[in-house]
């Protein structure tokens, strides 16, 4: 089996992944979806990280498990948080949240 | 065989990631990400991370978007809507900086020569003798066993910290 040529092509889906993840954050003003991109992103490294497992042993698989609880755990936190801001302003429009902004 | 999958399912990944972006109705995003998730569990497949995919599906599109999709039909801003996609001058900064994101991490993956020297999937032989579970379960709970107890708290402390922020306040 070829071993080596489909981890790489695995890192340049990675990277196309990350790059569409940041291009989200930058062109969304919903919250939410920026949300959504970020998760994206968290997705395309883990990608690459099960790319680098084949070739370098299990632990990146295991820093991949980490990073899926610990993205469990910030998605909770992250929208209730949201919940919260549309309790205050009624929007999800992320040019209005502006109080912490100079 | 597993080139055509590899490729059908990395498609599958970065179209429905580029319509989730392009996507104007929220819903139809969380539904374009799922896709994206669940091609992507089928990627991890094929690079002999079967517990890694079954965990994506179970956590990633079953849990995670699940509570997407909640929190947007609470929010009550599934149809009618208007986009929310910025115009000029970001949109332009945003496909600028993805295009070149990809250029800078592509030539840096394809351009390492010591990629190619490696051990061609060391992982292999691992799995073979101890099974996708085992072979994960073993380090996870003798190596990183505090790092494992750590995350454990973190997500009672996501739990609680997500109940007093969502709470209604008193008035």
């Amino acid at each position: 089996m070829t071993g080596a040529p489909l981890g790489d092509l695995a890192l340049v889906v990675s990277a196309a992944l990350f790059a569409i993840g940041v291009a989200g954050v930058l062109l969304r003003r919903n919250v939410i979806i920026v949300f959504m991109c970020v998760e994206l992103m968290l997705n395309a490294v883990n990608l690459s990280f099960v790319a680098f497992s084949r070739t370098h042993g299990i632990d990146g698989q295991i820093v991949v498990l980490f990073v899926i609880s610990v993205a469990a755990a910030e998605a909770t936190v992250g929208l209730a948080l949201i919940l919260a801001i549309f309790r205050h302003y009624e929007s999800v429009d992320l040019d209005l949240f502006r109080r912490l902004r100079w | 065989m597993t080139e055509f999958f590899f490729f059908l399912f990395a498609a599958m990944a970065i179209l429905s990631a580029i319509f989730m972006v392009t996507q104007a109705n929220p819903v139809a995003s969380v539904v374009y990400l799922v896709v994206t998730f669940f091609a992507l569990s089928g990627l991890f497949v094929i690079l002999d991370a079967h517990f890694i995919a079954a965990v994506q599906v179970i956590v990633y599109a079953g849990a995670i978007m699940v509570l997407f999709l909640f929190v947007i039909m609470l929010l009550n801003l599934g149809s009618g809507v208007p986009t929310d996609i910025r115009r000029g001058l970001a949109r332009m900064l945003a496909g600028s900086v993805a295009l070149a994101l990809i250029v800078v991490l592509t030539r840096l993956v394809l351009g390492d020569p010591g990629s190619e020297a490696l051990a061609p999937s060391a992982l292999a032989s691992v799995l073979e003798a101890k099974g996708a579970v085992r072979a994960l379960a073993e380090p996870l709970f003798n190596r990183y066993l505090v790092a494992f107890e750590v995350t454990s708290v973190l997500l009672l402390v996501a739990v609680i910290g997500a109940v007093v922020l969502a709470r209604r306040r008193a008035p």
